[in-house]
């Protein structure tokens, strides 16, 4: 459970991948992820990526401040409180969600942008294994 | 014993998972001389003006791939909305893409709140998703309208900066086109002349600038009705012909002639039926 605040959730750096690598095996898959050096590891590839991963949460953090400052400290409070609510609503933890409810309280559910269109979760090629996911989710891991 | 892992659902939207590998193989390919293939281009003449009852914006048609022609006639003017159209120059994909997303965010818009969708809502809306990806995205658009204020007309600048002004010219032959501008615009002008100037200062970009050509699109956009003209003007027509390498008979004179006919023997005759069902 995330008790922290939105602040602490952003994200500043790429995490560190050579320290765990993707491949099978545990070793470094040159085919699927090129070839390995710690200064690819530590700075972001693209000086967009850490702007793009960070967007959403920052664009909450401005809604909120504005919020407070129009409305006083409860409006956000109690948004925050649905946000939280709202994030909670998930299928089966290897099962991508929709987050309907989180996009209405966002505003982005009558908005289409290029995370609508690129990258689609429900398209990846890729899985995690079930059992692995919901032992995670359950802290027996 | 293969190690198991456990994912985070990976977000939707661009993924920089390839961009090392990309930058890693473009430096490898620079070593032994060999260049990354380059994105298409739309180095354009793009250009938009005011005139007394709405607004006429022009483009030429031609698609570049670094030094070759890609689209003899591609099209340059995107519908928005009904009563709003943009022009678009640098990357094609970028403009393509960047105004279909933008017309289908002013739909849902506009079926929210019940009216007809304004200029001004469409450029705000361009200009905060190209600074939000910092230039990233090659688009520079003229966007045009009429809404229920009268006539607007913006210049969009890839970076996300925006203009409204009475005439307004982009791409790699706004030079041309604009010293045309500058030089006969005038406020409140009739239709026919409008159309005009904007043809020709199209065509001056066509015929000054080599990332354009081809011919010159129109759309007139006045107040409940849309003209949309392609092609207004074929100023680049290709060349015919003149000469033909076919002679007629007799054009050589035949001094003499041998028949030598060859005796073929019938071997074997086969009928293959085809399978017409």
């Amino acid at each position: 459970m995330n008790t922290r605040g939105l602040r602490s959730q952003l994200k500043d750096s790429v995490p560190v991948a050579g320290l765990c690598p993707q491949g099978s095996y545990g070793i470094q898959d040159s085919l699927r992820s090129g070839f390995t050096s710690v200064k690819n590891e530590l700075l972001p590839s693209h000086p967009l990526e850490l702007s793009e991963k960070n967007f959403v949460l920052n664009q909450d953090k401005m809604n909120f401040s504005t919020l407070r400052n129009i409305q006083g400290l409860h409006a956000p409070l109690k948004l925050q409180m649905e946000y939280r609510a709202a994030r909670q609503i998930q299928r089966l933890p290897f099962l991508q969600s929709s987050n309907l409810a989180l996009d209405t309280l966002r505003g982005s559910d009558d908005t289409i942008g290029f995370e609508d269109i690129l990258g689609d979760p429900a398209q990846s090629e890729m899985m995690g294994e079930p059992h692995m996911m919901v032992e995670y989710k359950l802290g027996l891991l | 014993m293969a190690t198991l892992a456990v994912r985070r659902a990976p977000l939707g939207g661009f993924s920089f998972e390839n961009c090392k590998r990309n930058s890693i193989l473009e430096s490898e390919a620079n070593k032994v001389g060999f260049s990354v293939p380059t994105a298409r281009k739309t180095g354009t003449t793009i250009c938009g003006v005011v005139f007394k009852d709405g607004i006429v914006l022009g483009a030429d048609t031609r698609a570049t791939e670094g030094m070759v022609v890609a689209d003899k006639n591609c099209s340059k003017i995107h519908y928005i909305s009904p009563n709003i159209y943009c022009c678009g120059a640098g990357t094609a994909a970028d403009t393509e893409m960047t105004t279909q997303i933008i017309s289908s965010n002013l739909e849902l818009h506009a079926l929210s709140t019940g009216r007809q969708p304004r200029v001004a809502t469409a450029n705000r809306m361009l200009k905060q998703m190209l600074f939000r990806y910092q230039g990233y995205i090659g688009a520079a658009l003229v966007l045009g309208g009429v809404d229920c204020n009268g006539p607007h007309l913006y210049s969009i600048y890839p970076h996300g900066s925006t203009d409204k002004l009475p005439y307004v010219t982009m791409g790699s032959g706004s030079l041309a086109a604009m010293a045309v501008f500058e030089d006969r615009y005038k406020t409140g002008m009739e239709e026919e002349e409008a159309k005009q100037l904007v043809r020709d200062a199209i065509a001056a970009g066509i015929f000054n600038d080599l990332g354009s050509g081809s011919n010159i699109d129109l759309c007139v956009i006045t107040k409940g009705n849309v003209d949309y003209i392609r092609p207004h003007d074929e100023a680049n027509k290709k060349g015919v012909r003149t000469g033909d390498y076919r002679y007629k008979r007799g054009t050589t004179a035949v001094l003499s002639k041998v028949v030598n006919p060859l005796d073929l023997e019938l071997l074997e005759e086969t009928v293959q039926t085809m399978d017409t069902s």
